[in-house]
């Protein structure tokens, strides 16, 4: 007999990324990813009483009760959150938070995001072209619009403080396409990758490359947080929440504090002080990865190696899933694709998965803890989680 | 060449946008912490005073940050890719969104002194960059 653990996620489901969607909407991915995810964690629509999504096409507001409604839920917990690809892992403190509360005690944490190879995603211009920002007025005459240039401004400065990633950056998506080749899910599995041709292919913003950036794909993910008497009665081990932590510090890069140290750190540090488990314990770390300079700088900011650091980390450790130092084991998105908000949650269903030993022909040996991070915006949104599991 | 994306001012960053017009760079000083402030705001982000005075800035600055976008990430910008996307650090010390005209994109190096210059389109005039001579 365990005793109880704190909320806990027990169930995921999340769908294969793709280029299109085609007819399905916000609410019809939804609703599919939301029953699947129940019925992992042998629970159905009419048990949630809790929900939590993010901005959608579907609304323009008051996205929660239009879901929950289109669901059939009775809710004592709803909400939306708008943390760009950090919207996932701050999910999932917010989730435990609201059970600890009491304000539910099932908690489903559903991203969804239909894409059509128009390439219009809820991020898109009709939202643009109305905004008053002072992004729209300072930054955006200039063309510091799209993530790739404002990652690019800070892999600039970094190799001007560190010195040339160029290798690492490449080392980073290789090893992640071998991750890939054993997830069948990841759009890139089964099509190996060489450092030679992440090298060779297309400059798109100086420094970063075209196999430097992310795929932009569409899908969705879930999981679903329960309170911790009930995540010892689920089908699968439970997964507690262990730890959280979360730091914004701006919207647009120009205005962050720093390029170099970022808020990862702050984020990092709260999340292993509140797991009270070190950086040593960790098996498999799934970190947010929407360029392949974005893993350097979280490989540093949240402690697993020092600053200007982490290309050497890269070189000295084996990134693959039977590595010395696992990383996004799915192949992160750079390998499964980037579907927005969902492509977060794909950090965390791999965590979930490798932690129940559903790793498949991927599986990490002998895990016990899993560290994922979340980051949204041009390192604006920092969220990160240490995650356990309840071996019976 | 097309006109940049047009900015929409506020009553708050209007005096910004006027001094431009007459090819002056200003930003704003915090009569309660002296700190120099980038964009316009109602209240200082450093100490919360409202006591914020428009002053002139030098012009002069460095090249904190770049890129090259090689293509197009607005489309009103599509005909001069490839171009610069500039952060550029105030000697005053706030840090701007900006680009750098008149230099091979290939011969900019972060920390390069920078000068302020002026790009009028029809209605707005934009502050951007030249390397310093």
């Amino acid at each position: 007999m365990s005793a109880v653990p704190p909320p806990s996620i027990v169930g995921v489901a999340e769908r294969a990324p793709v280029r299109d969607t085609g007819d399905e909407t916000d609410l019809t991915l939804s609703a599919s990813i939301a029953v699947e995810a129940l019925a992992d964690a042998g629970l159905g629509l009419s048990d949630v009483d809790g929900l939590l999504t993010h901005p959608m096409d579907v609304a323009s507001r008051l996205v929660p009760s239009t879901l929950g409604e289109y669901l059939g839920m009775r809710l004592g917990y709803a909400d939306s959150v708008d943390l760009g690809g950090a919207t996932a892992v701050g999910m999932l403190w917010r989730a435990a938070a609201a059970i600890r509360a009491g304000m539910c005690s099932v908690c489903l944490c559903l991203t969804a995001v239909p894409r059509t190879t128009a390439g219009t995603t809820h991020t898109g211009p009709t939202r643009r072209t109305a905004d008053l920002s002072p992004w729209r007025e300072f930054d955006v005459p200039y063309g510091n619009i799209g993530a790739t240039e404002g990652y690019a401004m800070i892999a600039m400065r970094y190799e001007h403080e560190f010195g040339d990633t160029a290798r690492a950056r490449a080392e980073i998506a290789v090893a992640q396409r071998a991750n890939a080749a054993h997830q069948p899910k990841a759009y890139f599995s089964g099509r190996p990758l060489d450092v030679d041709e992440v090298l060779a292919s297309e400059l798109i913003a100086d420094p970063l490359r075209k196999l430097d950036c992310v795929l932009p794909t569409g899908g969705a993910a879930a999981v679903v947080v329960v309170r911790g008497d009930l995540a010892l009665r689920a089908p699968r081990p439970a997964v507690p929440i262990l730890g959280a932590g979360e730091a914004v510090t701006h919207k647009t890069i120009t205005y962050a504090p720093s390029l170099t140290d970022t808020a990862i750190k702050d984020s990092a540090d709260r999340a292993f002080a509140a797991a009270g488990v070190a950086r040593s314990a960790i098996g498999l770390a799934s970190l947010y990865d929407c360029y392949t300079s974005t893993v350097l700088l979280t490989l540093e900011d949240a402690g697993f190696c020092a600053k200007g650091e982490a290309a050497a980390f890269v070189g000295d450790h084996d990134l693959t899933w039977r590595g010395s130092f696992p990383l996004n084991t799915h192949g992160g998105q750079l390998s499964f694709g980037q579907s927005d908000v969902a492509g977060g949650m794909s950090h965390v269903t791999e965590a979930v998965l490798q932690l129940q030993d559903r790793g498949e022909g991927r599986q990490v040996r002998d895990l016990r803890y899993a560290f994922v991070h979340g980051n949204g915006g041009i390192m604006s949104e920092q969220a990160s989680v240490v995650l356990g599991v309840v071996v019976s | 060449m097309t006109g940049r994306p047009t900015p929409h001012p506020s009553p708050v960053t209007r005096p910004f946008w006027a001094a431009c017009a007459r090819h002056e760079l200003t930003i704003q000083r915090c009569g309660g912490c002296s700190s120099a402030v980038f964009y316009p705001r109602p209240v200082c982000p450093v100490c919360g005073s409202s006591r914020l005075d428009w002053v002139a800035a030098t012009g002069r600055g460095t090249l904190y940050s770049y890129t090259v976008a090689r293509r197009a990430t607005h489309r009103r910008l599509a005909d001069r890719v490839p171009y610069v996307i500039a952060i550029v650090e105030l000697d005053e010390g706030p840090r701007l969104t900006s680009t750098v005209i008149g230099t091979d994109p290939a011969d900019l190096a972060i920390g390069v002194r920078l000068q302020v210059d002026f790009e009028d389109d029809e209605t707005v005039s934009f502050p951007v960059f030249r390397v310093a001579s």
